[in-house]
């Protein structure tokens, strides 16, 4: 029988199959950022021991850091503190840092792709669970807890049961106003919140292959939002061009080499995956989400569901929502565009051509966010912060700001805000937020109609993000 | 790691599903160093109000329910993979978490750090938060060599799932950590060999 293209990469990377269903698995590359490494550097001073292999990993500032200012010391003490700590631990221990000041600084899950780190074939781990980003480069990327980032540093390895396989298909031609976004938050919709546990899943079919890779890494992304250890999608010609001349990626002989490898990254036609979905292109809407967490999404013209269960009362309660009625024309107060999951320059380039020449609602207050300071840099060369600015906008400094509000961008008790981030949970984006995931394109509609509104109704085009 | 081998305790049911780690101990409080202290947090959003004053309805805030085994509805753990969220549960005092399903990440975290993950059938579940709504002082009795979880008085038990290496380490207060640095030379040797494009 043929194999799955997870199953080729992660046989490459088995150290040693040991008894018990575990494998120790090789990392090819290791992120950390400042939340999820303290304890780890700890660990290995406790124990005595040193990094296995320090040019392995690469760190950066972004959960805690101020998106305002940043060449100023961070005002809140907690959070400066363990920037200061991360500082501190990768002078002691030699890591690479992007940190604050840094022109290659900025989301973990952003910077990767970026600088050409990220590549096809690698098994990458992060204390973060939208690792899976990386993913969409054909990578098996995956978060960790701290203990396992630890082990990371001490041996390279993890020691992991191999997790089952899913492929998720999805063929045709999208509608238009409808982007990569809405893919990801209807196959939620449709898997729920659990409905990917165990399992790494790939996304195949016409409507994935012919997404940039940006689009790909926002579906990827999300796949931890349906309970899967990763997503991943063979690498093609738009993985190899979007990999080429970046900092990090390898040219000459050396890139023609990997291409080569790289094209023999693909499921074989006989492989087995323990589950298959699929899906049409056509019949998925603009989605929104109306509950407290991503797999409640609806399409945005769609009434909110009946469920008797007591979570999902308890869900609406929060969400001050009834079941049975609509979302449009609900006023909306904020709207945060950025995070790991749409804050790539195609992500802003989207929001600008929509905005340009309008103006945000009034009642509307609005956070943008790039994913990086390249992100930032490059929207700055395209004009693309003016127009923002024409528009009512801000372009902020990057970071992971309002979408999990450890830093002083949070959402407002009891408010509404429709954000393209990754998580609807209570709370997250500040005590009492009540949030609304959507795509960057619904977000800038909204923004400028201070409503909840179809976006089919205010675009021609398909997107292709 | 502490060991883990028998464990019989009242029970604290919290039956909402899907309950993520940013409820468990929401970002904002992340910001430590250290492993210590998560406990003071855990739930805060469902335990406190935004003045600081104690929810008198929440479970954790009902005095007349107590134990080192929290009870909960499916999918447990889900979202961010914050490992702070099952040493939050640990520093408040619970030892095991009983469910019909946990979330991947989650699960290796508890694993990882002496918090015992028991997944048992939606029936049993719903047992056990019946008996409890009976009597609150219903205990329950998680074997770990067994794999077995029983309501002691009564006739119900059922056996649990988990890995055996996982297993092992639980018995024995082992990290994963200490395993494989003993493999270090090995790894090594992979890397001779290990092509990275």
């Amino acid at each position: 029988m043929g194999k799955t293209f997870f199953e080729k990469v992660w046989e490459s990377h088995i150290v040693d199959s040991v008894e018990n269903e575990q494998e120790i698995l090789y990392i090819d590359r290791h992120f950390i950022h400042e939340v999820t490494s303290p304890q780890a550097f700890e660990g290995l001073r406790r124990r005595g021991i040193e990094l296995f292999r320090k040019n392995k990993i690469v760190a950066t500032a972004d959960h805690n850091v101020p998106t305002k200012d940043q060449h100023l010391p961070i005002k809140e003490l907690l959070s400066k503190l363990q920037v200061d700590t991360l500082i501190q631990n990768c002078k002691e221990f030699g890591i690479d840092l992007y940190g604050l000041g840094h022109p290659y600084q900025g989301i973990v899950h952003v910077i990767g792709p970026e600088l050409g780190i990220t590549k096809p074939g690698m098994t990458i781990v992060c204390g973060d669970s939208h690792t899976s980003t990386h993913g969409a480069f054909g990578a098996i990327a995956f978060g960790i807890g701290t203990s396992q980032v630890e082990q990371v540093m001490a041996t390279q390895c993890l020691l992991l049961e191999r997790p089952k396989t899913m492929r998720i298909t999805i063929n045709g031609e999208l509608q238009r106003g409808v982007s990569s976004k809405d893919i990801i938050l209807y196959i939620i919709s449709k898997l729920s919140t659990a409905g990917g546990t165990g399992h790494f899943v790939e996304y195949a079919g016409s409507a994935i292959t012919s997404l940039s890779m940006e689009a790909r890494m926002t579906i990827c992304n999300m796949s931890i939002e349906m309970g899967a250890r990763g997503g991943m999608i063979a690498p093609d010609e738009t993985t190899f061009e979007y990999i080429k001349g970046r900092e990090f990626a390898p040219d000459g002989a050396a890139l023609e080499e990997a291409i080569n490898y790289w094209k023999t990254l693909y499921s074989d036609e006989d492989a087995y995956f323990d589950k298959e979905y699929t899906f049409e292109a056509e019949r998925i809407p603009p989605m929104i989400t109306y509950g407290t967490n991503p797999g409640m999404g609806i399409g945005i013209d769609e009434t909110i569901p009946e469920n008797d269960s007591e979570s999902f009362k308890k869900s609406l309660k929060y969400m001050n929502l009834e079941a049975g009625t609509y979302l449009l024309n609900k006023k909306i107060d904020n709207v945060f565009i950025g995070s790991c999951t749409n804050s790539r320059i195609e992500d802003l380039r989207i929001v600008a051509e929509y905005v340009a020449g309008k103006q945000k609602a009034d009642h509307v207050k609005a956070m943008i966010v790039p994913g990086s300071k390249q992100v930032e840099k490059q929207a700055r060369e395209e004009g693309i912060h003016q127009v923002l600015a024409d528009a009512g906008f801000e372009l902020r400094e990057p970071g992971c700001s309002a979408c999990l509000g450890m830093n002083e961008d949070k959402i407002p008790d009891g408010e509404y805000c429709v954000s393209t981030s990754n998580r609807n949970f209570e709370g997250r984006q500040g005590p009492g937020a009540r949030t609304m995931l959507v795509s960057p394109l619904t977000a800038a509609i909204i923004a400028i109609e201070g409503k909840i509104v179809d976006t089919r109704n205010y675009v021609n085009k398909v997107v292709t993000a | 790691m502490e060991k883990f081998k028998t464990l019989t305790s009242t029970v604290i049911p919290l039956a909402n599903e899907d309950i993520d780690t940013d409820q468990i101990i929401p970002a904002r409080f992340l910001k430590s160093t250290t492993r210590e202290g998560f406990g003071n947090n855990l739930f805060r959003d469902w335990r406190y109000d935004s003045q600081g004053d104690l929810k008198e309805d929440f479970i954790l805030n009902d005095p007349s329910y107590s134990g080192s085994i929290l009870v909960t509805g499916k999918n447990f753990g889900c979202g961010s993979s914050r490992e702070h969220a099952a040493w939050a549960l640990y520093d408040f005092g619970f030892r095991a978490v009983v469910s019909s399903y946990f979330a991947d990440i989650f699960k290796g975290n508890a694993l990882n750090n002496g918090l015992l993950p028991v997944q048992v059938s939606d029936a049993f579940l719903e047992t056990i938060f019946e008996l409890v709504k009976q009597d609150k002082n219903t205990t329950l009795k998680i074997e770990l060599i067994d794999q077995q979880i029983s309501i002691p008085g009564t006739n119900h038990k059922e056996k649990y799932n988990i890995n055996a290496y996982k297993k092992t380490c639980l018995l024995n207060g082992y990290d994963d950590i200490d395993y494989l640095i003993s493999k270090k030379s090995q790894i090594e040797q992979f890397e001779q060999t290990h092509k990275e494009f």
